[in-house]
């Protein structure tokens, strides 16, 4: 908007703002550094020795990798899984729209708008039929289907700003479809491919609400551990707050490299 | 041009069309089926379930009850405490991330150094796993004897507040608000990066304050962003769930229990399948009333 300097009074109120929103991930961070003790005690501890300890021990507990490790798998692979079907349907409703094309896309963003607690008890006993409960399996298939219309909405609107004269200007000099693909669409549409497999990342790494209820002890996502065990492990603020760095962290970075086009993506379309 | 050299290249387009149109429909197969049946066989099933006498626990006693489970669920005191608990939680998050949100928005879109890092700090509670950030209020904030909250408390001479037992709610307000107020503030900063500049600086020009520039040019321009985020967030607000199971499990008593926890108790741990199911029809009718107005506006956005 204006590019003149803001007075200091507003540069101040800023970064309070910005400091209080921040605190409690800050001050989690801090404790995860702690000792048991040290992490309980009243008043505050502020300057203590930074140790790893509940790092350790917080990896060192059983089940902690395993979910980790699903929490990357289910993340990457329904991230994959989405962008596979979402890139051709996408390709088609920009460069190949038919009348019905628009119709066709807000059905399918409608899709988004059904709440997951409405189906809850049919997707339970599918998977309880299909033997998909506590599998890495059937969250795939649940966070692919989440995601599937942000995914192909965003590679939608990436695809729409590539110029059609480019693709029409390559057709004219005898570059074939494939050519097109590979030399032009891949290239210019690489950036939008990032942002939208950036997203569905994050948004399938934070999705609690079917981790919870599909999986227990084999399937579980990072989620889903911190959910079940912060009962008996709430005892310990240092070492939860230790595995909760180590869940959140990865996505913070995510979140920080795709923030700009995020809006775009979580609103799909209806903010421009 | 000859007239059937002209109508050979007409065929040729139409047919170029056509294979095209085929070629369409291949690809848009896989996300159509698949979305189809992810929206459709779960809400029919919902749908059926919702008139059926139907527990796991007894499934030999298993039939058709009619209108049994609605009236049920609409005699039932513990749902209309669920659809108030829900609208209160929906309610006071929204009006404290629109408000937030606009107040941040203004203040992150200065010119001030540092204000990539400053606008990254805000936005960040927003990627927060949400039990982590449950998680966060409970124990290292809210906890009456530990917590740094209560100690903040002591130090100007108040009570420590055991948030979870005598203001359950607040604080669940509290902890889902520092989650999406980011959110807010992220669509209404956007929306403020489009604002026409020129009207501001005509504004400035004929002596316009900058409180009354920021009302009647600045906050006009974000009611339509404003709205839609509104919207947006009311869809997602309706299936809160993590936050509640591991503050609260939807107590004490039933004080935080929303519809979704509600279904969430009826159906996996009660196994009532049947009255679930009844409460997950209203919960998709509560949620597709806002849709309706969403979609909308998403619509008229769209060029294809």
């Amino acid at each position: 908007m204006q590019h003149d300097k803001a007075p200091l009074s507003g540069a101040i109120a800023a970064w309070i703002v910005a400091c209080l929103m921040f605190f409690p991930i800050l001050w989690m961070t801090v404790t995860a550094f702690k000792t048991e003790g040290e992490a309980v005690a009243i008043p505050p501890i502020i300057l203590f020795r930074p140790v790893l300890q509940s790092f350790a021990a917080a990896t060192a507990q059983s089940g902690y990798l395993l979910f980790a490790a699903n929490s990357v798998i289910v993340s990457f692979a329904s991230t994959a899984l989405a962008i596979l079907i979402a890139f051709p349907a996408a390709y088609a409703m920009a460069f190949q729209p038919g009348k019905r094309t628009k119709d066709l896309l807000v059905w399918m963003l409608s899709t988004k708008m059904l709440p997951p607690v409405g189906v809850l008890v049919p997707v339970y006993l599918i998977f309880r039929d299909a033997g998909l409960l506590d599998t890495r399996a059937g969250l795939v298939i649940v966070d692919t289907l989440m995601n599937l219309p942000i995914v192909v909405w965003m590679l939608f609107s990436f695809f729409r700003d590539i110029p059609r004269d480019i693709l029409e200007a390559a057709r004219m000099d005898g570059v074939g479809p494939r050519g097109q693909m590979t030399h032009l669409l891949l290239p210019l549409a690489s950036p939008g491919i990032a942002s939208a497999a950036l997203l569905a990342i994050i948004l399938s790494w934070n999705e609690s609400f079917w981790s919870i209820n599909l999986t227990a002890a084999h399937a579980g996502t990072l989620a889903a551990y911190i959910a079940r065990y912060s009962a008996p492990e709430g005892l310990f603020w240092a070492k939860l707050s230790a595995a909760s760095v180590l869940a959140v962290a990865p996505i913070l970075l995510f979140g920080s490299l795709a923030q700009r086009r995020l809006v775009r993506g979580l609103t799909v379309g209806a903010v421009k | 041009m000859s007239s059937t050299a002209l109508a050979g290249r007409v065929v040729a387009a139409e047919s170029l069309a056509r294979a095209r149109r085929r070629s369409s429909w291949l690809l848009l197969f896989p996300a159509v089926i698949l979305l189809g049946a992810w929206a459709f066989v779960p809400l029919v099933m919902t749908l059926r379930y919702s008139f059926e006498r139907y527990n796991l626990l007894y499934p030999e006693r298993r039939g058709f009850a009619g209108l049994l489970n609605y009236n049920l669920l609409l005699t039932d005191p513990a749902f209309w405490t669920a659809i108030f608990n829900t609208l209160v939680l929906t309610l006071g998050v929204l009006a404290i991330t629109i408000i937030l949100g606009t107040l941040f928005a203004l203040l992150l879109n200065q010119n001030f150094p540092g204000r990539g890092i400053a606008r990254l700090m805000v936005i960040a509670p927003f990627f927060v796993l949400p039990p982590v950030a449950a998680l966060i209020f409970k124990n290292l904030l809210f906890d009456p004897l530990n917590g740094l909250v209560g100690w903040l408390f002591k130090l100007v001479g108040l009570h420590p507040i055991a948030w979870f037992t005598t203001a359950p709610m607040i604080a669940l307000v509290m902890i889902v608000a520092w989650e999406w107020t980011p959110f807010a503030t992220l669509i209404l900063l956007t929306a403020l990066q489009s604002l026409d500049t020129d009207q501001l600086e005509a504004a400035r020009m004929d002596g316009a304050k900058p409180l009354s520039r920021i009302i009647y040019i600045v906050l006009p321009h974000l009611a339509r962003p404003a709205t839609i985020t509104i919207m947006m967030e009311s869809i997602f607000l309706l299936s809160i769930f993590a936050e509640i199971l591991t503050t609260t499990a939807g107590g004490p008593g039933t004080a935080t229990t929303t519809l979704t926890y509600l279904i969430y108790i009826r159906a996996l741990l009660d196994f009532n399948i049947g009255g679930a199911s009844a409460a997950g029809v209203l919960a998709i009718v509560l949620a597709n009333i806002v849709a309706l107005f969403l979609m909308r506006a998403v619509a008229r956005n769209i060029e294809t």
